[in-house]
């Protein structure tokens, strides 16, 4: 009762990264509860899935292997979810920001009348004190996220319902395994007293998967662009400059909305997070949701002609110019000087 | 699908996506009075699946429907101007401060009064983020939702939509009463018609009409009345709503002042860049 639960999804039959990380982050959650960290996978043909999963601390792994499971359905998942839910009664639950998460998430939330807060960048165990009826709620789970555009940074708490609910974007909590042998209690899910008829009313007739093109969370050098960029033709001198340093383009969520680069490249609360060991901002202001995504990284370039810009307050190095100056003079001066 | 009736979800938001330094106080707080409200953006591309569904089948009406405060209405407006038939404002102080489930118990219980076929919203509106209300609204009336959708037809009875995921594209199909969300990928909204403003330009909500002068109201310009809706009009609990039916809480906010670091400063001379670059090389942070 009252455990900590992951819902840990799938990625081509494996468990797919931000799982891990939210198992990571569980996993000593669990520890400063003192409650068991479970993870619940559903899908299709999952035999030895929960060898995968024990080595990153879970205690239980519940399982519903059913091939109405196949691919993600909202209604079958969020059957089998809420069923196990109100058995088990989790004190948390937390699931990816992902694609399904977020269609997940609130369904099951509604259902079961809990609150959920959606892209946590940090989730933290603490107390709350109610002034007016001197109550102090113990270890409750803190979803701490940028809101407003990110121009503040909003701790949410819910106190009175449970389970406590957030999702997290990939990337932002690491991802640890605490011990390879160790193994925990598999449990099986009977998937056929949770599901309805009318849950299969939606029906799946084609699906077309890419593999991920642009992965910017594993490049060691990130040029990244902003709105101060100007136009979509300016990104193309962040791309001759990723070039001949070896790294890749990333974009400030304002890029991204401009046009000037694809989502699959926007870093921050709404995009992806990054830990570069270099990364050039160009033309970026530095709004928190965006800052939140790559104040990690190893060494931080501002370059912008806005002496006030948040982002020089985080960055190590801040050229007070115009980009479509500084860009070649960045190229030209590498090329002169690397061997 | 003829005759079928549509209501679309849309929120009044302010532009966080324009964050100007304008929009910075000196203490570095947002000041929220000068952002311009706008149409959630990709509620408007929801309401551009509505219209194209509207003008494809015969007898199709589209309400739009919106929860906030009075100056709401001034979306409907716009939904007018593009093409919607008609709009209903839910307005009460109960609603102040409802997180995303009481604002969907209420969105809910407008959707069934309303009693639509199809319900179409964005999949998210640009001051939150949260992708929560749509899924919601659907829980609430017991209708399976389809989120992330970019396309859409009907064959048949079904609807057919193609929905965009992170990795990939799907295709379903989906029988109604449905919940649909709809992406920022999809097509862009019409614009105004001109014939629509001039005929809707002084839709009014009763609130606003008497708030504004009588003269106006003596004028007769006020013909068209944009439907207002308090808790008792959708027969709703007050303790689902606002503060009391939220299961989240705010617990602090905290205004954001980035760490400040020991930042170099330099300009961007051929001299302090090409120091820079030098530097970077040397500690192997590049080359």
């Amino acid at each position: 009762m009252n455990n900590l639960f992951v819902f840990c999804e799938l990625d081509e039959g494996r468990p797919a990264d931000v799982s891990l990380e939210l198992l990571t982050r569980g996993r000593s959650l669990a520890n400063t509860l003192g409650c068991r960290l479970e993870a619940v996978v559903l899908g299709s043909g999952l035999d030895g899935i929960e060898n995968e999963l024990f080595p990153y601390g879970a205690d239980v792994v519940h399982v519903a292997d059913d091939p109405v499971l196949e691919h993600y359905r909202t209604l079958p998942y969020t059957s089998v979810i809420t069923g196990l839910f109100r058995q088990e009664q989790p004190g948390v639950a937390l699931m990816g920001a992902t694609s399904t998460g977020r269609d997940l998430g609130p369904r099951v939330s509604s259902a079961l009348h809990s609150g959920l807060t959606a892209d946590c960048t940090s989730l933290e165990i603490g107390d709350h004190y109610v002034k007016k009826t001197d109550t102090t709620y113990k270890n409750l789970l803190y979803q701490i996220r940028p809101a407003f555009g990110g121009n503040i940074i909003a701790t949410i708490i819910n106190p009175d319902h449970r389970p406590q609910m957030a999702t997290v974007r990939e990337g932002v909590m690491k991802r640890e395994i605490v011990n390879r042998n160790h193994r925990g209690e598999l449990k099986k899910i009977d998937v056929a007293s949770f599901i309805r008829p009318e849950d299969l009313a939606v029906e799946i007739i084609e699906r077309h998967m890419e593999a991920r093109k642009v992965d910017i969370k594993s490049a060691q050098i990130i040029v990244s662009g902003g709105y101060g960029m100007g136009s979509k033709e300016n990104f193309a001198l962040l791309y001759e400059l990723a070039s001949v340093l070896g790294g890749e383009v990333a974009a400030s969520r304002a890029a991204v909305d401009a046009g000037y680069a694809g989502h699959e490249r926007q870093v921050g609360q709404t995009g992806v997070t990054v830990r570069p060991k270099l990364y050039i901002a160009c033309g970026i202001s530095g709004q928190i949701q965006h800052t939140a995504g790559m104040n990690q990284s190893g060494k931080i370039i501002a370059i912008n002609n806005d002496p006030m810009a948040p982002i020089n307050s985080i960055a190590d190095y801040v050229i007070n110019g115009d980009v479509a100056e500084v860009i070649p003079k960045l190229i030209k001066y590498y090329k002169a000087n690397a061997r | 699908m003829n005759g079928i009736k549509i209501v679309v979800l849309a929120k009044q938001v302010p532009d966080t996506r324009n964050v100007g330094p304008d929009a910075m106080k000196a203490d570095g707080t947002v000041n929220r009075s000068v952002l311009p409200a706008i149409f959630n953006p990709e509620d408007l591309n929801a309401l551009e699946q509505a219209l194209r569904i509207k003008e494809r089948y015969e007898g199709v009406t589209v309400t739009l429907l919106t929860m906030g405060p009075v100056r709401a209405a001034e979306i409907i407006r716009e939904g007018l101007y593009r093409g919607a038939d008609d709009g209903v404002l839910l307005t009460d102080r109960a609603f102040a401060g409802s997180d995303t489930l009481a604002t969907s118990y209420a969105l809910a219980l407008a959707v069934h009064r309303l009693a639509p076929d199809l319900v179409i919203g964005g999949r998210q509106a640009i001051d939150g983020d949260t992708a929560q209300v749509g899924p919601q609204v659907a829980e609430k009336l017991g209708w399976p939702q389809v989120t992330y959708a970019e396309e859409m037809h009907f064959e048949g009875e079904k609807l057919i939509i193609r929905r965009r995921l992170e990795r990939g594209v799907e295709t379903v199909s989906a029988p109604l009463p449905l919940v649909v969300t709809v992406n920022g990928t999809a097509p862009a909204c019409r614009y105004r018609n001109a014939r629509l403003v001039m005929k809707y330009k002084y839709a009014r909500t009763d609130t606003e009409l008497q708030a504004e002068s009588s003269d106006y109201i003596a004028a007769g310009r006020s013909s068209v009345r944009i439907t207002e809706w308090g808790v008792d009009a959708i027969g709703a609990d007050p303790e689902q709503l606002g503060l009391s039916g939220s299961p989240t809480k705010v617990k602090e906010i905290e205004n954001v002042i980035l760490q400040a670091k020991e930042s170099k400063r330099l300009t961007s001379s051929n001299a302090d860049v090409e120091s820079l670059v030098r530097e970077l090389l040397e500690n192997h942070t590049i080359g």
